[in-house]
């Protein structure tokens, strides 16, 4: 039986070299929203801030969580967003 | 059986990522994969909030409308050459996250404990997540100070390169160390709380410091790479804080993100034709004594002689370059290249990996003018046909059309690709001074015979053609 601990790190190394694959041959027009959308996905980070501002309380646990909240949040919406509209300029009919 | 299906629930969100991102990779299906990505973000979300059940959502949703509205005014306000500031500073925003993560468990923990020492490692669950925890908040941090860095130096608040000293490496060297060895302690000696947390808040601190001390003296043209590197350290911290919060959707998204970035970091260190080592280690350039100072034939020219030579052409190459960016040019480039289609000449666009301030700056740029994107022909597919081109225009580009990269071995920028913009018929270089780009150095190509020069902003050079260009 596996730990968590090794369970997890079979998912990181294994997530890195999917990560490889799937963007080798990226075409640089698209260096730019590649960045931004993946710079969006990284707010993914907002899931475990969410479990950190669960109370109700001002403990100093609780505000840092949901500080965290707030910026994982500009960068999921606004990431997304943006690259949204950049991915938008690319797709125009001429 | 609801834990089972909300772990099915973040698999599938970890699917859609995976899938967003490979769309991402391709021009035809971009958009949707941001959309899958933006899509699998939500359910990851929402399934977190019913995982979370039955509590006390108020800090939650403050902290999602606060987000919310930043997020949304900064992207639709945002200007198309504001963009390479924008996603570092998002960037930045996604680090210190994944930092307060670490910081926002670390202190719950340390609300536990009662006895007069704290083993940090037993108290949150083993010490492969009080590690991750700590990594999570080193490396968070680093990437939020590091943006924040950046940000200032693309918007202009910051302006030349700092803390370039001889011993500086050996002084982020050892500020990383005693920032890894702070993490340590409190993870694996059992201190007083109020040590536990002065050691910490230290680690916090000395991260801080890092990820300024690591930046600042890289600037100009290396800032594509300290993007890119940023871009993946901010996965990393995500992945971390996945260890920390034992959630296998952010290690996955996270280390996809990582990955990405490193990708995109080995590109632009090739198209420079530097080590990634020598980015981060090494100053570069800013030694004039290295090129010849002063030029000999140096040709200038007008708006409107350049127009009548237009008359004669059937092939332009516009190659731009960040002063296209400064200038806001974009949109009367594009203007210019309607008139010039409308006689029939053939108008195409020569973009290097590493133009601008971040990868594939120009095109987003051009594509905000409506430039079609199979007019933007990358480097190696452009070159072989220089040869055959009637004139080339030069557009705030510089060092990556310096023909000394080829030929001059003792040249601080020899060996990095450049394009061949010097083999063309006629070159019309437009710039504002002959002042050196970023290498520093004196560029030959201003020297050649076919080369002549207008002086001027680009975007106002342009408007002078595009009036030519029309009564002519």
């Amino acid at each position: 039986m596996l730990s968590p601990l090794m369970i997890g790190l079979y998912v990181f190394v294994l997530a890195i070299f999917l990560g490889f694959e799937l963007i080798t041959k990226v075409p640089p027009t698209l260096h730019t929203p590649l960045m931004s959308g993946a710079n969006a996905i990284s707010g993914i980070t907002l899931v475990g801030a969410l479990s950190c501002a669960t109370t109700g309380e001002t403990t100093l646990a609780n505000v840092l969580g949901a500080l965290a909240v707030a910026l994982a949040t500009i960068n999921v919406v606004g990431g997304f967003l943006v690259t949204n509209r950049m991915l938008q300029m690319f797709g125009k009919k001429r | 059986m609801l834990n089972t299906l909300l772990q099915l629930g973040y698999l599938l969100a970890a699917c859609m990522f995976i899938l967003g991102i490979r769309k991402l990779s391709k021009v035809r299906s971009a958009r949707q994969g941001n959309q899958f990505a933006a899509a699998a973000m939500l359910l990851a979300v929402v399934i977190t909030l019913v995982d979370l059940g039955n509590i006390d959502y108020r800090w939650i949703l403050g902290g999602l409308a606060v987000g919310t509205a930043v997020g949304v005014f900064a992207a639709v306000r945002v200007q198309m050459t504001g963009m390479p500031e924008l996603v570092a500073m998002f960037n930045g925003f996604g680090g210190a996250a994944s930092a307060l993560v670490a910081l926002s468990i670390f202190f719950r923990t340390m609300g536990t404990q009662t006895g007069a020492t704290v083993d940090v490692a037993a108290a949150m669950g083993g010490s492969h997540i009080a590690v991750a925890g700590v990594l999570s908040l080193v490396v968070g941090s680093i990437t939020f100070t590091g943006s924040l860095i950046a940000f200032l130096k693309l918007n202009g608040s910051v302006r030349g390169n700092h803390f370039v000293f001889a011993g500086r490496n050996a002084v982020n060297g050892l500020l990383l160390l005693g920032t890894l060895a702070a993490g340590a302690a409190v993870v694996f000696v059992p201190l007083a709380p109020d040590v536990t947390i002065m050691v910490f808040s230290a680690a916090l601190v000395v991260a801080l410091i890092v990820g300024i001390t690591g930046t600042s003296p890289i600037g100009g043209a290396d800032m594509p790479v300290v993007i890119s590197l940023l871009n993946s350290l901010s996965g990393v911290a995500a992945s971390m804080a996945g260890f920390a919060v034992d959630n296998h959707l952010l290690i996955i998204a996270g280390s996809l993100v990582g990955a990405s970035g490193l990708i995109l970091t080995q590109i632009m260190c090739k198209a420079m034709n530097r080590t990634l080592g020598a980015v981060l280690f090494k100053s570069f350039g800013g030694s004039a004594d290295s090129g010849r100072d002063g030029y000999e034939n140096v040709k200038e020219a007008s708006a409107e002689e350049v127009a009548m030579m237009m008359d004669d052409i059937s092939t332009l190459v516009v190659v731009p370059g960040y002063g296209l960016a400064v200038a806001q040019a974009q949109h009367t480039t594009r203007e210019l290249a309607n008139l010039l289609e409308a006689k029939g000449i053939s108008v195409r666009y020569a973009i290097h990996p590493v133009a601008g301030r971040m990868p594939g700056h120009m095109n987003v740029l051009l594509a905000e003018a409506d430039v079609p994107y199979e007019q933007l022909v990358e480097m190696d597919n452009i070159n072989g046909d220089f040869k055959t081109t009637d004139m080339v225009m030069v557009l705030g580009a510089n060092d990556v059309v310096n023909p000394a990269a080829l030929d001059e071995p003792d040249s601080p920028i020899y060996g990095m690709p450049i394009l061949n913009v010097h083999e063309a018929r006629q070159v019309v270089v437009v710039k504002r001074s002959l002042s050196p780009g970023f290498a520093g150095i004196a560029n030959r190509l201003f020297d050649n015979d076919n080369t002549i020069m207008v002086f001027g902003d680009a975007k106002k050079v342009l408007q002078d053609l595009v009036s030519e260009v029309k009564n002519a």
